[in-house]
């Protein structure tokens, strides 16, 4: 086991440095850089601008002396906010986004495994289509098209809800739910299908026939292997909360981690991108190795198959 | 029943706001994040609007004429030939860390925006000043030879290159404020980037308010500075400043009360509120002109015949009225109708037939065998309805086939730069109120050129005009330069910035102007209504 | 009578299957509806009521009326020439980006399979890997930094989505490796490239519709979230998304705006994922997996 985990972090390591020289590369040698302003500056003052950045260099001297930084766990200054370094602003977004996706996580857990659950019980009836349909429209309706419609309602309209900032627990709730809608329809067929799978096996036909209440069927039984795909979709969930993020923190205007990558790329503000990048990556990798862990720890028989 | 809901939720929102007790704090809705805190390495509004409240510098302006108003300089005289300007500065004035403001703060603060290790970007603001271009390009290295004089603790000096009638008014400016030398030097070396002294607790300010809280992408605080000379007039004692990019979200925020001034507000609303609620709605004349550059060095484009059909067969009314809503003007002219009193005589006219004998002449009749050129804006909602209503203009009186090219910000200004475009929207907001703002520009050579256009005639005529003083005599020659500007046709005026914006009516004490200069220490805020 | 003697013909993989995706309803609808909408993208040249880029600066943004069925925009802009234009585009970008995943998916996918061994490992893990990335990061730097080119689109938004794919394809390449007629085939000498195109790919394909009338959807919200941030299809062309996108910028002031591109995408969404789902169902009746 431990050999499984140690070889999984491992891995992680090439990963990053792939990720890093690509997205190294790739914004260097795109048009635009980050000191093009709309008042012209003279040569004089953007060679000493250049200079400070260390970007009069030679492209492979840059990436070197970026490798170098690396080490150190120094993501550099930021190109366009020159008071803060990348690690500070990633510092104050990061916590911020990562309440988020927690929250949105809840909401998608929270209506996903209900709806399919219950679709589960008695598949092919209107108890099944009305929930997965519901769910459906998380799946078909754009964030950004739920978000202002549910900040139409509940902010203007009701005026129960705050419309954007994070300053309280009631600026939490459209966001949560905007970013966490479009997964909850994405659990609830997962669950669904899990349950179905799992319903229809021998052994809970002998729970039955044993005599168990439905509901003690169903939630202890039938559950665990319903909630098998659904952990691993976990992964690539976490992934696209992450991307679901941009849009939901510039429409909220939530002070978290996407904001910030999403201004630096229209910025071209490079060592904040590759920071973002590297620490988005770092962190869904591990993420990735904890929940294949975990899963390998639930169903010993996946330890051969993963190991 | 929702009524008390409501009711009971607004109750807790108080209460929670109420945690954070103090003072009422007038929120304001300031665009995009400040790059950052330093009055000599940033380059934008949203800063200016901040550094205005922490900083201060010899001379303000009165918010609703741009009149020059002693500020830490409580007089100065000008001599005779209009190149040397004496501050005398008010023994009373103080930076928000009890140190008394002195000549040498000033002197400190504009030698360091021009010490080129700097690369102060905004750092041409200064050349006015006598040899100041040369120090800041490297060319001498002595700061002395550069006009200011340090006469004494409260007096100082400054010589000019050319009689420079916008000069008192300038200093509202960041680039002209001072700098707090030891703090400064606490954190690094003068002409380093990017040191800590700009974080609250550290930064020290002359202005009417200090940095209290600065949370990146969220929220700047600031509070009144009970050092500030004249502390006493000063009524609004907190600001937020909440740096929203978005503009929906900034109007619904307005809308639900927790901003009292928005920094702009969405197309589609303008003709809601003016329904609606025109008292909370503002369009104010704003001092820069929307327009489109011609790259003069593409064929067909190098002929300037075709440059002034294609200025001629814009439909800058249908736009104007139609497609914008916030009151703008049509433009005609490069230069801000009314600008200290200018006013360009020449106009492009609206004339098809005229545009269409025009690129017959040159030899496109009918637009028949015209090259398929491209136009280029930036990514903004605004400039794409633009773009594409002229695009469709140009199809359909000129017969010529236009593309339209999307570019981001960066890439955007890299194009313009580097003269790879054909035709392209710009924008140029007035950094002070005077023609030669606007009119320098278009200077064989000058950085916001990016046309490619030369004419020494109108190099000539403005470079006399520097020399001149006396604003008739000046002005006579910024018609003229104006006038070949409009005939050579590198750019197509198409309308007059206005700033729309929303003000709740809390807000007291307002005034507008053309530069949208807000005056912060002039405001208070009134009870909350019903 | 006739029925039971019908019955014991006997079927093949593929009328079994057919038989029961017709007696799934919603999955007949999803197909109707899909086929509604791929014919009046075709037909929309000659169709749309107005020319797509025709303007009339006056009228601005109206409500639905007789002249306009579906409103005008702020220029002026039939709504439905502009969500039938639209349609065109997304529909095009959701068939060629899933066209692109599809191609490098399965090649892949059937490469690792039927190899087999050490690389399939390889190749597997390096899946898995990329699998964890968030890759609308890349895509967003991508469009970002190289310009919004339609091929660019195409080409970013299909590399997001040929993972499964590959897995999908591997997993099935694998099972049908050891069969008889696999096995055969190898036994005659056959090039491995002959068996992966000629004999493994054809019995892929089951799961690999399925896949892909599940891929479209998404291909088609991903990019109407790159027209979100404005790195989507540009100007003058537009898009179910960009339109969208235009809409919820006005959604108070002209509601209509983003009410009837907002339906075309929802209804095409819905019916791509009943009929997705029906198809699964009726390759795979045990309903098991994604």
């Amino acid at each position: 086991m431990t050999r499984f985990v140690a070889r999984r972090i491992l891995e992680v390591i090439p990963v990053l440095f792939v990720i890093v020289t690509l997205v190294f590369f790739m914004i260097r040698l795109a048009p635009g850089g980050p000191f093009d302003a709309e008042r012209n500056v003279s040569d004089e003052i953007l060679r000493n601008l250049e200079a400070y950045y260390n970007l009069d260099a030679p492209l492979h001297r840059q990436y070197l002396d970026y490798l170098g930084q690396l080490l150190w766990g120094d993501l550099g200054p930021s190109f366009k906010y020159p008071g803060w370094s990348v690690n500070e602003l990633i510092l104050t977004g990061f916590p911020v986004s990562l309440e988020l996706g927690l929250y949105a996580l809840l909401v998608a857990l929270g209506i996903g495994l209900t709806a399919g659950v219950v679709a589960s019980l008695k598949p092919n009836t209107l108890r099944d289509y009305v929930p997965m349909s519901l769910a459906m429209v998380g799946i078909c309706i754009p964030n950004f098209v739920l978000g202002p419609l549910l900040v139409l309602a509940f902010g203007l309209w009701l005026g129960w809800l705050p419309v954007a900032g994070w300053e309280g627990p009631s600026y939490k709730i459209l966001p949560a739910i905007t970013l966490g809608a479009g997964y909850a329809a994405y659990i609830a067929r997962l669950s669904r299908g899990g349950m179905l799978e799992v319903l229809a096996q021998d052994f809970i036909r002998t729970a039955r026939a044993k005599g168990l209440t439905e509901a003690r069927v169903v939630l202890r039984h039938g559950l665990r292997g319903g909630l098998q795909p659904v952990v691993s979709f976990l992964g690539p969930a976490a992934a696209g909360l992450l991307s679901g993020s941009f849009v939901v923190e510039t429409i909220f205007q939530v002070p978290g981690l996407g904001r910030f990558f999403i201004q630096a790329a229209f910025n071209r503000d490079y060592t904040m991108i590759l920071g973002t990048v590297l620490f988005y990556a770092a962190l869904i990798l591990m993420f990735n190795v904890i929940v294949d862990v975990a899963q390998a720890w639930l169903d010993p028989r996946l330890r051969d198959e993963i190991g | 029943m929702k009524r008390l809901a409501r009711l009971t939720l607004c109750v807790l929102l108080c209460c929670v706001g109420c945690a954070k007790s103090g003072p009422p704090a007038l929120r304001v809705g300031n665009g995009t994040e400040p790059q950052g805190l330093d009055p000599h390495t940033v380059t934008g509004i949203p800063e200016h609007r901040i550094l205005g409240t922490l900083f201060e510098g010899l001379v303000d302006v009165d918010p609703d004429d741009l009149t020059p108003v002693p500020a830490v300089a409580e007089s100065w005289t000008i001599s005779d030939d209009g190149k040397v300007y004496t501050f005398t500065l008010r023994p009373e004035a103080r930076w928000s860390n009890g140190d008394p403001v002195t000549a040498h703060d000033f002197a400190y603060a504009w030698q360091r925006i021009l010490t080129p290790a700097l690369a102060s970007e905004y750092a041409y603001m200064l050349h006015c000043l006598k040899n100041a271009r040369a120090f800041n390009e490297g060319r001498i290295t002595d700061f002395d030879q550069v006009g200011v004089k340090v006469l004494d603790e409260h007096r100082i000096e400054t010589t000019l290159e050319n009689p420079t009638p916008y000069f008192l008014s300038m200093q509202i400016h960041y680039t002209w404020f001072p700098v707090h030398r030891k703090t400064i030097e606490a954190f690094g070396r003068m002409d380093e980037r990017g040191t800590r002294w700009t974080r609250p607790g550290n930064l020290v300010g002359n202005g009417a308010y200090m940095l209290k809280r600065w949370a990146p992408n969220n929220i700047i605080e600031v509070v009144a500075n009970e050092h500030y000379w004249n502390a006493a007039q000063v009524r609004l004692k907190r600001v937020f400043f909440y740096p929203i990019d978005n503009l929906l979200t900034e109007e619904r925020s307005f809308r639900t009360g927790r901003l009292h001034l928005t920094g702009s507000v969405p197309l589609a609303k303008v003709p809601v509120y003016q329904r609606k609620h025109p008292e909370l709605l503002r369009i104010d004349p704003y001092l820069g002109a929307y327009y489109y550059r011609i790259n003069v060095t593409r064929p067909p484009l190098d002929d300037a015949r075709v440059r002034r059909a294609l200025a001629m067969s814009v439909d800058r009314v249908a736009l104007t009225k139609n497609v914008l809503t916030g009151g703008q003007a049509p433009a005609y002219a490069f230069c801000v109708p009314d600008t200290a009193d200018y006013t360009c005589a020449s106009a492009v006219p609206y004339d098809l037939d005229e545009a269409r004998r025009l690129l017959a002449e040159a030899g496109y009749p009918n637009g028949e065998g015209f090259p398929r050129i491209e136009l280029l804006y930036n990514t903004s909602e605004n400039h794409k309805l633009i773009a594409e209503a002229i695009q469709r203009m140009w199809k359909q009186e000129l017969n010529i086939d236009v593309g339209l090219l999307n570019q981001d910000w960066k890439v955007y200004l890299d194009s313009q730069n580097n003269l790879d475009y054909d035709v392209c929207r710009a924008g140029w907001i007035g950094d002070f109120v005077d023609p030669v703002n606007f009119l320098e520009c278009f200077t064989t050579g000058n950085g916001n050129n990016r046309t490619g256009w030369s004419s020494p005639k109108y190099d000539d005529y403005i470079a006399r005009a520097a020399q001149t003083v006396g604003q008739k005599a000046r002005f006579d020659l910024f018609q003229q330069a104006e006038r070949i500007l409009l005939e050579g046709a590198p750019i197509i005026p198409i309308y007059y910035y206005t700033r729309v914006y929303l003000k709740s009516p809390q807000v007291q004490g307002w005034h507008s102007n053309l530069l949208g200069y807000i005056s912060f220490k002039h405001l208070h805020l009134a009870e909350a209504g019903p | 009578m006739d029925r039971v003697v019908q019955v014991e013909k006997g079927a093949s993989l593929w009328q079994d299957a057919l038989h029961r995706l017709r007696q799934n309803k919603l999955a007949v609808a999803g197909l109707a509806i899909l086929a509604v909408m791929v014919a009046a993208a075709l037909v929309t040249p000659w169709v749309a009521p107005y020319a797509y880029d025709a303007q009339d600066l006056d009228l601005g943004a109206a409500r639905p009326s007789a002249r306009h069925w579906l409103g005008t925009d702020q220029l002026g802009r039939d709504v439905l020439t502009r969500v039938l234009y639209g349609g065109r585009i997304s529909l095009m970008v959701g068939f060629a980006a899933t066209a692109v995943s599809l191609l490098v998916g399965v090649l892949y996918g059937a490469t690792a399979g039927f190899l087999g061994g050490r690389t399939d490992s390889l190749m597997m893990r390096i899946v898995d890997i990329l699998y964890a990335l968030p890759f609308t990061i890349f895509v967003i730097i991508l469009m970002v930094f190289f310009g919004r080119n339609i091929i660019l689109l195409f080409l970013a938004i299909g590399a997001v989505q040929w993972l499964t794919m590959a897995r999908i394809v591997r997993g099935q390449v694998m099972s049908l490796r050891n069969t008889e007629f696999v096995e055969a085939a190898v036994l005659m000498g056959f090039s491995h490239r002959r068996i992966i195109l000629r004999h493994l790919i054809p019995n892929v394909l089951g799961p690999v519709i399925v896949y892909v009338t599940l891929t479209i959807p998404n291909v088609m919200l991903i990019e109407a979230f790159l027209s979100f941030l404005g790195l989507g299809v540009q100007a003058p062309m537009s898009s179910w998304g960009l339109l969208i996108k235009e809409g919820a910028d006005c959604m108070e002031e002209y509601p209509w705006l983003l009410l009837f591109p907002s339906i075309a995408l929802s209804i095409t969404l819905f019916a791509l994922n009943f009929l997705g789902d029906g198809l699964r169902d009726a390759l795979d009746p045990r309903g098991a997996g994604e």
